[in-house]
């Protein structure tokens, strides 16, 4: 097992587990930005990418080229990452109507303003 | 002897990297409008890995739905709420400090388990020269597989039922979006 990916890798083709790394980066920068920022517009930032980071797993599983043929998955990871980016659509279209009903009811996008439900 | 370079992998370590990139200068950004511009970049830089996966369709739905409408939308609730004060917020160094952390070593666990898997090793140069020889478009065998008839694989089960929950869920998830977010005669809620 190789330590590291960048061994003679210009070399030969890439398989799964490059796809899986870069897939894994999305999703750690998707969850740190959805912790990190305040504005709720950010938040939502966050969450697209941590559906691309997902999309991109499916996609790599899918692919004939990345390993064995009768190995992958097939047709399926494609599909299913259709249904993840129309999701995504619907997510970010709800999310934003309800970020705006927020910012016009008081006056501000900062999540950390939003504790009228606190106890 | 010196191997010849194989162009898939360059391409796709050069997409991995505007992806990944961009996708951290989402992160440390604080300015909302340049946020959003990286996120454009790095989603398109996925639709290329897409490409390179041989995801031909889902690579271009990615660029027309994801960064053509998606975005396009979070883009229009940046300009509907980008008064002075919101454009750019700062989060505590020591709050992205923390989760840059807990993020690295999740990070670097995902990256070992990767690693880890034998099967999940690329294919040998003979082998891709293979499967690319029978490369074929993928369109029309998604458009089968939604409507329920999978021609690539007859033993697996179609998507009729899905596509047509989805179908209907966005219809709902529009028209609740337009209800939520219809204009109204401003109410002084101002809880200041």
């Amino acid at each position: 097992m190789t330590p590291y990916l960048l061994a003679s890798s210009l070399t030969e083709p890439v398989g799964v587990r490059h796809f899986l790394v870069v897939g894994a980066f999305l999703f750690i920068c998707g969850v740190v930005c959805m912790a990190t920022k305040r504005n709720a517009l950010g938040i939502l930032m966050g969450i697209e990418l941590v559906l691309n980071g997902a999309n991109l797993n499916f996609i790599a599983f899918g692919s004939p080229y990345l390993r064995q043929a009768s190995e992958s998955i097939g047709l399926d990871g494609q599909l299913m990452s259709l249904f993840v980016i129309v999701l995504a659509a619907a997510e970010a279209a709800v999310a934003l109507a309800i970020a705006l009903n927020f910012y016009n009811s008081f006056n501000t996008i900062d999540v950390d303003r939003a504790d009228q439900l606190q106890g | 002897m010196e191997a010849p370079i194989y162009w898939p992998s360059v391409f796709f370590f050069l997409f991995a990297g505007l992806a990944c990139a961009f996708a951290l200068a989402v992160v440390i950004s604080p300015n909302i409008v340049r946020m959003a511009f990286y996120l454009v970049l790095s989603l398109a830089s996925t639709a290329g890995l897409f490409f390179l996966a041989g995801a031909d369709f889902v690579g271009a739905m990615q660029i027309m739905i994801y960064v053509g409408g998606t975005l396009v939308l979070l883009v229009f609730g940046v300009m509907l709420t980008s008064q002075d004060r919101f454009i750019s917020m700062k989060t505590s160094t020591f709050d992205l400090g923390v989760t840059g952390v807990v993020g690295g070593c999740f990070f670097l666990l995902l990256w070992y388990s990767a690693l880890s898997v034998p099967g999940w090793r690329g294919l040998s140069i003979e082998q891709a020269t293979a499967a690319e020889s029978q490369l074929q478009p993928t369109a029309t065998q998604l458009g089968m597989g939604l409507l329920g008839v999978r021609v690539d694989a007859p033993d697996h089960s179609g998507y009729l039922l899905v596509f047509e929950i989805i179908s209907v869920h966005l219809l709902v998830v529009l028209i609740g979006a337009a209800y939520l977010a219809r204009a109204r005669r401003r109410k002084t809620l101002a809880v200041e």
